[in-house]
């Protein structure tokens, strides 16, 4: 790439806190910190993965960074406008350039109307082009994502999963977005078509200089797709850095386990199950100091007592007072 | 190892069930012959509506009576042929001699039931024995499956439980009666990997100590590395290739096993370009005179369109549905 790389999204300090319980009948107030002082920066035409198990926060900072869920405190800077300030027309232009794709595209597309009617809204929503313009936009996008033209007047049923999730992407790109935030988009899928939604995404990544916020749980998806990657436990990242770099060799203990609990299709590779303990703490009751103590081999009394900051050492960013070497 | 040991405890032959779709009868498993032995785990792996489900719910008989029926074939449990059992005679063997867990715990369990009773529940329905000793058993199998403070939970409910601490219950469940045969449809797919991790030691424990047949139903490649002694590949309601678990990762010989391999992205290597399987499985009710893969096939000549190859033996142990791949192996030997 000719030009430097600059980066598209900045996120500085995310906290997002939900208050559970409470009300009539309700059981005891409890605050879960979903999303606690996240940060990181996403390059221009470049992907970013965030991964991690269920609970640890992975779709909640991709809805935050849409404000989809309002964040409680930090800074999110998409090309240099902060979009926690930006007042509702600002940030109505802002969404235009950042859009969504889901995991379940059962669930995202709406079943009464047409595909048609599905990519043309948001078109109409933001005042774009008039009715011709519009027409050849929906058409182009329809056969950018593999579909033919005819497409367009049938509905959401009529559709394989691979196919309805192509309407999704596709009614992502209609408005020109320069980021893309995928929340699992090919978790729903079975491994064939896994592939061509991600061959697709790849195209578009190349071919439209999109970055991508990319969600998964699945580490080989992410090592696919994502240049750099975030892993989160309990709402926070531990450790970050190059995909390939972290997963070939992780620094933080719980990055290492994930690794080697995902299961590679070769016999002779089976993990060794007996270094696997515990269970995820419940978000509402995390343990004192950090969050991965219990179940980390490696744990220390300083790590039951205080809780470890992303810091960058010479071999990359990690939040672990002993962080395996590499 | 006895003689006895290399005898399948379970063994499909020809296999077929039907649904009723639009008034007519379609196959939804063909001729599917499959063999289990003691303290051994076959791995049924393919995508969805290839018919892995089908093929286990068609050996408990769990699907419904009405749109659904035996198309032919035989489903020997230590020689005696279950499809020919009056339902009475199934109820007693099913929970028995075979047990059966599901994808998603919280569906299979009664959320108005504690664990525990749920389980005595199960053991009372096949044992003459009291409540008490219902529920001493119902205890060890909790303790079996290395729930936690197992005597303490033994009053909890299923939703005081995590998802892969219910997975652990529905295992305990089936385990309680001392199957021969357990069926596992996809019991790790809704689970985070590290307790996925969890699960699958401890299935494979669990058949190593009581010497049960396992038949693990999944979609994921990865998976049947890490849990299979031998596994069967289906498409299209058809076993397109069987072969040791070894083998088959090393050398795959059908044309799908080998696509299914390139498309699945990988955590410990670089994959340069994923392949993608071009095209979509035929609808059931219209199923190719030929090959059912010929159509997304690299390898198809015009006689795979007309002829619907035979599962032919390449190996020892293994076979495969290709009529390409078939006779190039017979030329190789």
């Amino acid at each position: 790439m000719s030009a430097p790389m600059s980066e598209i999204l900045q996120v500085l300090n995310l906290v997002k806190r939900f208050e559970i319980g409470g009300g009539w009948l309700g059981s005891p107030k409890k605050t879960v910190r979903a999303v606690n002082d996240v940060s990181f920066s996403v390059m221009r035409g470049q992907s970013l993965g965030l991964v991690g198990e269920s609970g640890c926060g992975k779709s909640t900072v991709a809805r935050a960074l849409l404000r989809l869920v309002e964040p409680d405190a930090g800074t999110i800077l998409f090309d240099g406008a902060d979009l926690r300030a930006a007042n509702a027309a600002q940030l109505r232009a802002l969404r235009r350039r950042i859009q969504l794709v889901f995991q379940d595209p059962y669930a995202s597309l709406n079943p009464r109307r047409t595909v048609r009617q599905t990519l043309v809204e948001p078109l109409r929503v933001h005042k774009l082009g008039d009715e011709a313009w519009i027409r050849a936009k929906v058409e182009s996008t329809i056969q950018e994502v593999g579909l033919p033209v005819s497409a367009l007047d049938r509905y959401p049923h009529e559709f394989s999963g691979g196919q309805r999730q192509r309407i999704g992407i596709a009614r992502a790109l209609v408005l020109d977005p320069e980021l893309i935030i995928a929340d699992e988009p090919v978790s729903a899928l079975d491994v064939s078509v896994q592939a061509q939604i991600l061959q697709l995404l790849e195209r578009l990544k190349r071919e439209r200089g999109l970055s991508f916020v990319f969600v998964s749980h699945d580490l080989g998806v992410i090592r696919h797709f994502c240049d750099t990657v975030c892993v989160m436990y309990l709402g926070r990242i531990i450790e970050q850095g190059p995909t390939r770099a972290v997963l070939d060799a992780p620094r933080h203990p719980y990055s290492s386990i994930l690794r080697d609990s995902s299961p590679v299709p070769d016999p002779a590779a089976r993990i060794a199950l007996p270094k696997i303990v515990g269970e995820i703490p419940a978000p509402t009751n995390p343990p004192p100091g950090c969050a991965f103590h219990p179940r980390c081999a490696r744990a220390q009394a300083q790590c039951r007592e205080s809780v470890p900051v992303l810091s960058q050492d010479e071999g990359g960013r990690v939040a672990c007072f002993h962080p395996l070497e590499t | 190892m006895t003689t006895q040991d290399l005898q399948p405890i379970l063994q499909l032959r020809g296999l077929r069930t039907e649904f009723r779709i639009g008034g007519a009868w379609h196959a939804a498993v063909r001729d599917v012959s499959l063999n289990v032995r003691r303290n051994e785990t076959l791995a049924i792996v393919g995508e969805s509506g290839s018919g892995k489900s089908v093929t286990a719910l068609s050996v408990m008989r769990l699907l419904p009576e009405t749109g659904t029926r035996h198309g032919g074939g035989q489903i020997l449990l230590e020689g005696r042929d279950l499809a020919a059992l009056p339902e009475k005679e199934m109820a007693v063997l099913r929970g028995n001699d075979m047990a059966m867990i599901f994808q998603e715990p919280m569906t299979s369990l009664n959320p108005t039931m504690t664990v525990g009773d749920q389980i005595a529940e199960a053991i009372r329905q096949h044992r003459r024995i009291s409540w008490r000793e219902a529920r001493a058993l119902a205890l060890q199998a909790l303790e079996e499956v290395k729930i936690p403070a197992a005597a303490e939970r033994f009053d909890a409910y299923p939703h005081q439980f995590s998802g892969g601490m219910r997975q652990r219950v529905m295992i305990a469940m089936a385990l309680a009666c001392k199957p021969k045969v357990l069926l596992a449809d996809e019991p790790t797919t809704a689970l985070d990997v590290t307790i996925q991790a969890q699960v699958l030691g401890l299935l494979a424990d669990l058949k190593e100590a009581r010497g049960m047949a396992v038949v693990f139903i999944t979609h994921n490649l990865g998976v049947v590395a890490q849990i299979a002694d031998r596994v069967a590949v289906m498409y299209a309601g058809q076993v397109v290739e069987t072969a040791d678990v070894r083998e088959i990762f090393a050398r795959p010989m059908h044309p799908y096993t080998e696509a299914l391999l390139r498309a699945m992205p990988r955590v410990d290597q670089d994959t340069e370009s994923l392949q993608p399987i071009p095209g979509a499985v035929p609808a059931i009710t219209a199923m190719p005179a030929g090959c059912a893969y010929a159509s997304r096939c690299p390898l198809r000549q015009p006689r795979c369109e007309s002829t619907d190859p035979e599962l032919a033996q390449v190996g020892a142990t293994h076979g495969v549905r290709c009529l390409v791949r078939a006779e190039s192996a017979k030329v190789a030997a």
